[in-house]
């Protein structure tokens, strides 16, 4: 590669990283911008592009929705695996959930997987909960699942999965329960499926997530963010917040630092509580329902 | 340090699985075949046996009937590897009391994953 062509490859990459930032709020660090070219080369090849170059040629010059979603499909981080961090899973169905039983004298649970990906996290919570059935049986449970990628949102409304991926966090139990052959691949099954609403939407702008909920779950998703643009999305979980819900985000985030809405949990060690929650907190919470 | 017991008739398989579990710290084992493996349970006791299906000798299946008969001090958790990757086996497997299943091809990340599983790291 010339260096006048690689200097226009990087000014092509500094060009889809502000149309990354601009339309999902997220960052490319440095590690996952390198990578920008092999995550774009399927994107050049459907549309016969040569090269990053030609994309955003074509992305300034045409008006083309279609290529500018496919553009932002293929450069957000999906990756995920079904009881990522078994530990916090283990947190959730051994001290969590039961917790939430106890507290919900009416016999409602809702859930929110804030950023999730291609749903392995959401069909996890749903695996768990269908292990304990006979705790939850008779309960309205809704679990709304959201990401800001439609063609992620589409493989975890599908439910299908590659034996690669079932094999990664999935107990050979629970696959056996809970999923059918589909071809080569694995298919959640149409309980697990009816169990979760996904949507596509945007954090920045969210319009799926409607009143308040008692598990909310928004983990790998905050790192990619600005600090102004995790406060936001904090401030946005603390709203769709009760005194007795519980925020769970990833192992390496914290709500430390950004902004006022959120402290530790005093009883679920790595969660977090609505700050102004815990006065009320174990005296039990109304909620509102969207 | 655990110790892992491979037991397949490839060479391959074994060279590629020691890889893995080392890098995961265990300690690795291998046995070519059920009743090399049995033979080894007896006289050591891997944690956990990474075990394949088909193998001349002693199938792993023969091997887990076997276990349960066996003088061992204590039964290892058995991960099924394998390229009979239909549910009918998968079921059977687990009938049969393995604890875990994973299917060929793998890589580092499934059996990381299917050890944390089974609670061997």
């Amino acid at each position: 590669m010339s260096m006048d062509s690689a200097g226009s490859q990087q000014g092509a990459a500094r060009i889809l990283s502000g149309l990354l930032e601009a339309r999902t709020g997220q960052i490319l660090s440095e590690g996952r911008a390198w990578r920008m070219e092999t995550a774009l080369r399927p994107v050049l090849r459907a549309h016969g592009l040569e090269d990053m170059d030609a994309l955003t040629a074509r992305l300034v010059r045409e008006n083309d929705d279609r290529l500018e979603k496919a553009v932002i499909n293929a450069l957000l981080n999906n990756e995920s695996s079904f009881f990522r961090d078994l530990q916090m899973f283990d947190m959730v169905q051994r001290q969590i959930l039961p917790h939430l039983h106890d507290q919900r004298s009416d016999h409602t649970l809702r859930i929110w997987s804030a950023g999730c990906s291609t749903g392995q996290e959401a069909y996890s919570l749903a695996i768990q909960l269908r292990n304990a059935w006979s705790r939850w049986n008779g309960w309205r449970i809704e679990i709304l699942a959201t990401d800001i990628s439609s063609s992620a949102i589409e493989q975890a409304r599908s439910g299908i999965y590659s034996q690669m991926d079932v094999q990664r966090g999935l107990a050979i139990g629970d696959l056996i329960k809970w999923f059918e052959p589909h071809g080569d691949d694995w298919r959640a099954s149409p309980e697990l499926r009816r169990m979760i609403d996904f949507r596509q939407d945007n954090l920045f702008d969210a319009r799926e997530a409607h009143g308040e909920y008692d598990l909310l779950l928004c983990r790998n998703v905050l790192l990619y963010f600005t600090p102004a643009r995790r406060q936001a999305v904090l401030k946005l979980l603390g709203r769709h917040s009760h005194a007795g819900s519980v925020l769970l985000l990833g192992a390496g985030e914290t709500v430390i630092g950004q902004g006022d809405d959120f402290i530790a949990h005093p009883e679920f060690r790595g969660s977090y509580a609505r700050q102004t929650a815990l006065a009320t907190h174990r005296m039990g919470s109304a909620r509102r329902v969207g | 340090m655990k110790n892992c017991l491979v037991v397949d008739d490839s060479k391959v398989i074994r060279k590629v699985a020691r890889h893995i579990l080392e890098s995961l710290d265990l300690t690795v084992s291998e046995a070519v075949d059920g009743q090399d493996a049995l033979n080894q349970c007896e006289a050591s006791a891997p944690d956990v046996v990474l075990l394949d299906w088909n193998m001349p000798v002693m199938s792993g299946m023969e091997f887990l009937q076997a276990l349960a008969g066996a003088k061992v001090v204590a039964r290892p958790k058995i991960i099924f590897c394998t390229t009979e990757n239909g549910i009918s086996h998968i079921k059977a497997a687990v009938d049969a009391g393995a604890d875990e299943y994973v299917m060929k091809p793998f890589d580092r990340e499934t059996l990381e994953s299917k050890l944390s599983i089974v609670g061997i790291i």
